[in-house]
């Protein structure tokens, strides 16, 4: 790939974390994605951005399961995962948020949070049952977790809420606490800033470099607001009807003709917009 | 207190327990609905099919009640199983009728192969609890009422408490709010549908002990099932506390009107008063007093 700093481009080669190789989609004759490749160093964010329409979420479904894709790979860690359950995928360590909030929002965010540890409880059906006391022990642990968690996002005084009632912006925060609980080794963010004001935007933005430098999560970002993007990316995707139009450094992509195409529909050709 | 007033009290205790068994057979509706969207028309064929097995295991086998129980819970939890598994898993996704004909296709098989396998006669289930009424204020009820009414709301406990204070409870409440969500959580979605139908299962197989042993079996105890549905519609069809309410209600307005309407018209208000009830409640609330909203939209 284009001009990735030297240093990283070393580290880029040989670690990438999650890699998708040219996967497509489509539904029934509508094509979503179309042989779209993207790799993901560890330890990076990684931003997907484009158009309305450009097969952004898809991408994000097919690398947490939800599609299957036609054709290509979702490779984690070297270890394929195309194919598996979502479930299965999140227990592997890919986390995810949605673009619209998906809160449990019966249950309180502490509830949340702790369904969040799902993928990391042991005890099963049966040995709960059986070893009462390991569960209780297990849960304690977990617990401890979750508050951290809490504590890191300013949720504290929140955990006894019930989602359902908290203000947008939190609730944003909670989602990203869930996918956090899970001690994730890639966090998958579906528009974690979108429909925010610019105060909550900044928030989020910081607690999502924090996520990444100070817990060393690989993020993979999908947001419009290319003010954050290109303040917080190491690398960035671009896409375009389904098709993978760019990639490079936040500079690199801002500078590249077909980028400006894709957005302002304006450059050679301009009948096509 | 006056005759008047004993006589209302004794209608409405009676109602109450008649309505916490009613209960408890539209919970087993009301778990499934809740986590997997799956409307169990055969809910009252669970309860008839429960009610053979104890009634052949005390008569036929001569096997002491708590085998029985041991047996029909057992046989009702690997029931329910093997059917999520073989018939309606497959189903998952197809539209929401192609469940509803798979569980009324279900019923039928049940009631004809019920007595085939069992055999056609009434059996009796009798628990060891006598036949001396249980005299409670000025009023007195059947003792199978009481232990009736005592097993619902004990069950309807032990439910709330899973459902509030367990992991699995709580994972399956996720489950029900949204199946999407709750995989990216790592949750295996189809474990907790298995789950909530073998809970189905135990609640039908307590169903078929008491309801059995009020009516007796035969293919005739399937008809219990009917009265599911103002139950269940009255309280919501996603609610397990709505169950218990809707039964509550659906039991008394029964008792009073077969204390008060019958006299009149010759006997059979009981029988359509609840559904009048359901009907008036469509009309008002179409997802029941303590249903989501969401229902509404279906």
């Amino acid at each position: 790939m284009v001009g990735v700093s030297a240093r990283r481009a070393v580290a880029y080669e040989t670690d990438n974390q999650l890699v998708v190789e040219g996967v497509s989609k489509r539904f029934g004759g509508v094509v979503a994605v179309e042989d779209v490749s993207l790799e993901v160093p560890r330890g990076s964010i990684v931003s997907i951005i484009g158009p309305n329409g450009a097969g952004k979420t898809s991408l994000l479904n097919m690398i947490s399961g939800f599609y299957k894709p036609d054709s290509g790979r979702v490779a984690l860690e070297g270890k394929d995962i195309t194919q598996k359950k979502p479930s299965d995928i999140a227990a592997l360590g890919i986390a995810r948020t949605f673009q619209n909030i998906a809160l449990f929002s019966g249950l309180t965010v502490l509830d949340n949070l702790m369904l969040g540890r799902h993928v990391r409880m042991k005890a099963g059906v049966l040995s709960s049952v059986i070893y009462w006391g390991l569960a209780q022990k297990e849960d304690i642990a977990h617990r401890e977790a979750v508050e951290e968690i809490l504590e890191f996002l300013k949720l504290q005084d929140l955990r006894r809420q019930p989602t359902a009632a908290l203000a947008y912006g939190l609730r944003k925060r909670v989602e990203l606490g869930r996918a956090l609980a899970s001690q994730p080794k890639v966090l998958l963010l579906d528009e974690p800033m979108g429909g925010m004001n610019q105060d909550e935007k900044e928030d989020m933005a910081r607690y999502v470099l924090d996520v990444n430098q100070e817990r060393g999560v690989t993020v993979v970002l999908i947001e419009h607001d290319m003010g954050v993007v290109m303040d917080i990316s190491d690398k960035v995707v671009v896409l375009d009807r389904g098709r993978g139009i760019a990639v490079g450094t936040p500079d690199e992509v801002q500078r590249n003709p077909k980028v400006v195409e894709a957005y302002l529909g304006t450059a050679k050709g301009g009948a096509k917009a | 207190m006056s005759e008047d007033l004993q006589f209302t009290f004794a209608l409405v205790l009676n109602g109450v327990s008649i309505g916490l068994m009613y209960s408890l057979i539209a919970l087993g509706f009301v778990l499934v609905y809740k986590a997997t969207d799956a409307i169990n028309f055969a809910q009252g064929e669970f309860v008839m099919l429960s009610g053979l097995i104890v009634a052949v295991v005390l008569t036929v086998a001569g096997a002491p009640l708590i085998v029985a129980v041991v047996v029909v819970l057992a046989a009702m939890i690997g029931f329910s199983f093997g059917l999520e598994r073989v018939v309606l898993r497959p189903l998952l996704g197809r539209p929401v009728v192609a469940v509803i004909m798979a569980t009324i296709g279900l019923a039928a098989i049940l009631r004809g192969l019920g007595p085939v396998v069992f055999g056609s006669e009434t059996r009796a289930v009798s628990l060891p609890i006598g036949d001396e009424p249980i005299v409670l204020g000025p009023a007195s009820l059947p003792p199978i009422q009481v232990v009736g009414a005592v097993a619902a709301v004990l069950l309807f406990i032990a439910f709330h408490w899973f459902f509030k204070k367990s992991r699995m409870g709580v994972a399956m409440r996720a489950v029900a709010d949204n199946q999407q969500v709750a995989q990216a959580m790592g949750i295996n979605v189809e474990r907790y549908f298995a789950l909530a139908w073998a809970m189905a299962g135990i609640v039908s197989a307590m169903g078929g002990i008491v309801w059995g042993s009020m009516l007796g079996v035969d293919v005739h105890l399937a008809l219990v099932g009917l009265k599911v549905f103002p139950v269940v519609i009255l309280g919501g069809l996603d609610s397990i506390g709505g169950a218990l309410v809707g039964g509550l209600i659906i039991g008394v307005v029964e008792s009073l009107a077969a204390g008060y309407l019958d006299p009149y018209v010759g006997g059979g208000t009981k029988d359509f008063a609840p559904y009048v009830l359901m009907i008036l409640v469509l009309m008002v609330r179409p997802y029941g007093i303590f249903g989501k909203r969401k229902i509404e939209r279906v």
